[in-house]
């Protein structure tokens, strides 16, 4: 099978969907002319033109706003937040508006949007660019978020996110843009809602999202070769909705969970996947669940330190033999 | 504002019937006892939440929505039930979404601040101040993106101007040439702190406009005509050119910010409220003009806030003697997959309670 980057992989998601539905538009800060900031975009502005391929101001709440009212009357933007951590001044209309504006309308209106970007730290960026806001998403019913970890999920996520009659938000990453992966030429779409085996393995499980899944498959490889342990390493890919099924499938086979998330422990998305396999398959531990996230401060800017800061695979194998022990 | 201007003889009101015009002072009235009836029910413990009234204000929304066609959408703020009565929805089914009813507009689900009627161009009701302002923009993006020839009037108050959505909104509507008409109600006080003491300006609010190159124009609330001339050139500059325009609509506000506003009579004077009541309100003002120019009787119009009194009175025994929600409504109208049993709402687990 042929293989492209991460990048090239949501680049073709969203000119399929731009050719498929001519109601899909791409919004967002140097999207169109400029090719993308992260090069996301590139060609499609030349390719579908100014109607369906926009450029807007520095203005995350007006312009993620005005996708949002746009949808109410059926035009469904795929909006690109430079950052992640930008949606912090639009949450207003992100959370209280795409969020609940289907609710409080008694279900008279719904907002078929996209908004996607990158979510991560590990760049030296500083704090204000580094944020994972995936649990405050998956916090807001109403609201739906996935985390592609490859080139292939990118893909097909993506085209599902923009199909969807809900709002998705879509945290990309940064570090995996360049990474290559297989991407079949036919064209494919992958549900949101359903997580993904990306190791089997019988003594330990390890779940994660984003580019966690990439560190807990580095990691899994070290266990075996250096442990002889054999990790099984579940991507949950969709964070709401989420597949428990496979989580606990994994679970109730190896007994052991270690939980990877690039988030901040308090409250992380780990953390409700702990509540939640307590909850379902206490009876199938044979130890403790830990979790691993990134260490409990804004991230820092130092490039060495913040390489400590988020999970790495030496330390992931630190906890996996605590949970094996 | 030119006084000299009798707007009567704008050709908009030229058109107006006999019976357009009478069908005006009935919207005026009926928003008027709806609220009244509204606010007796809710001071006897009837409602939870807030209840901002609309009281004096009634001629903004009936005046504007008077001209509103086809292609016309509509979006306010928190003050929404004469927006929501104007645009057609009934008494029955806003007084019960009060009463947190399975019968209200939004199933009981919204509340005061959030009626909608999407099948009359109608999109709330909504809570958070100049939060209105980014969607406003967005429908009309849409209307244009579809090629149809309408417009969006956003209504917002004047406490709404200093938030930086609204500034990023007006920025958008410029730049992309959007058929939004921001209707700023200014009834004077943002809550309980007077103009004055929030909006720094040099003539008056639209003012603000200048600066992203956005016609705009002030407007008396209190003259129906006016209203409607003025909010007609901007809906033909949104149809005909696709351009943005800003309308500051001088009006007031006889209760508090909400009916819970326990100052609503520190900040201001009884005097400046009983002055306002007594010279400009919207519904003898406009009742004394139809009655000067004979198309309506004294008679009609006892008959017309009679009929207005009985819709409300009607409303309250419905709201009344409606069910409340069942309790697995809760989990219900969050995601539109889910509740259309979409082969994507039925995949993976959407709900955490168990």
């Amino acid at each position: 099978m042929r293989t492209i980057t991460y990048r090239q992989a949501i680049n073709e998601a969203l000119a399929e969907e731009l050719e498929r539905d001519e109601n899909v538009v791409l919004m967002g800060e140097e999207v169109a002319e400029y090719n993308g900031a992260y090069k996301v975009t590139e060609g499609l502005w030349k390719r579908f033109g100014d109607k369906r391929v926009v450029d807007t101001p520095i203005s995350e709440a007006g312009f993620i706003g005005m996708g949002i009212g746009a949808s109410m009357l059926g035009v469904r933007p795929v909006m690109e937040l430079m950052f992640w951590s930008f949606a912090y001044v639009a949450f207003d209309q992100m959370i209280n508006n795409a969020g609940c504006v289907r609710y409080m309308s008694g279900g008279k209106i719904n907002c078929p949007i996209v908004v996607r970007g990158p979510a991560n730290g590990g760049t030296n960026v500083g704090a204000t660019h580094s944020h994972t806001p995936e649990n405050f998403i998956a916090n807001t019913p109403g609201l739906k978020v996935i985390c592609p970890a490859t080139a292939y999920d990118a893909k097909g996520m993506m085209k599902s996110a923009i199909r969807d009659d809900d709002p998705v938000y879509v945290m990309e990453n940064t570090k995996l843009y360049g990474e290559l992966g297989e991407v079949p030429e036919e064209e494919y779409t992958i549900p949101l809602g359903v997580a993904d085996v990306k190791r089997e393995g019988t003594d330990l499980t390890i779940v994660a999202h984003g580019r966690a899944v990439i560190t807990a498959l580095k990691s899994a490889e070290i266990l075996a070769a250096e442990h002889g342990i054999s990790a099984e390493v579940v991507d949950l890919r969709s964070i709401r909705p989420l597949d428990e099924e496979t989580i606990l499938t994994s679970v109730r086979k190896t007994n052991r969970v270690l939980l990877v998330d690039e988030n901040k422990p308090f409250c992380a998305v780990n953390a409700q996947i702990a509540t939640m396999i307590q909850e379902k398959a206490f009876d199938y531990l044979d130890a403790p669940i830990l979790r691993l996230n990134a260490l409990d401060a804004p991230a820092i800017y130092s490039p060495p330190l913040e390489e400590l800061q988020l999970p790495r695979p030496e330390v992931v194998v630190e906890k996996a033999l605590a949970v094996c022990k | 504002m030119n006084s000299a201007i009798d707007h009567a003889t704008a050709p908009i009101n030229q058109q107006l019937s006999s019976e357009g015009k009478i069908s005006i002072l009935r919207d005026i009235v009926r928003i008027r006892r709806f609220e009244q009836a509204a606010l007796k029910q809710y001071t006897s413990g009837k409602m939870g939440g807030f209840l901002h009234l609309y009281n004096g204000q009634e001629s903004v929304a009936v005046g504007t929505i008077s001209l509103a066609g086809e292609n016309d959408h509509i979006i306010t703020a928190y003050r929404d039930h004469g927006h929501a009565l104007s645009v057609g929805m009934s008494m029955n089914e806003c007084m019960a979404e009060l009463y947190g009813k399975a019968t209200g507009c939004s199933k009981g689900k919204g509340g005061s601040m959030h009626f909608f009627a999407p099948d009359k161009n109608y999109w709330g009701g909504h809570g958070i101040v100049a939060g209105q302002t980014p969607l406003g923009a967005g429908l009309a993006y849409g209307l244009k993106y579809q090629g149809l020839k309408g417009s969006c009037l956003c209504y917002l108050g004047d406490g709404a101007i200093n938030q930086g959505a609204y500034h990023e909104s007006l920025n958008l509507a410029a730049l992309f040439d959007l058929p939004v008409i921001y209707v700023i109600e200014n009834n004077g006080y943002s809550m309980g702190t007077s103009q004055k003491r929030s909006s720094a300006f040099k003539s008056c609010l639209a003012e603000r406009a200048d600066g992203y190159d956005i016609a705009w124009d002030t407007v008396n609330g209190e003259d129906v005509y006016e209203v409607r001339a003025k909010t007609q050139v901007a809906i033909e500059r949104a149809h005909e050119e696709s351009r943005p325009t800003v309308l500051e609509i001088s009006t007031y506000r006889y209760y508090g910010h909400s009916v819970a506003d326990a100052n609503s009579k520190k900040y201001r004077s009884p005097e400046e409220i009983k002055q306002y009541q007594e010279h400009h309100d919207p519904i003898i003002l406009w009742r004394k003009r139809l009655l000067d120019e004979g198309v309506l009787t004294e008679d009609q119009a006892s008959e017309i806030d009679k009929e207005a009194k009985a819709e409300a009175k009607e409303a309250v025994k419905f709201a009344e003697e409606s069910p409340f929600p069942e309790p697995k409504a809760i989990l219900e109208d969050v995601y539109y997959e889910v509740d259309q049993g979409t082969e994507a709402g039925k995949t993976g687990k959407h709900f955490f309670n168990d």
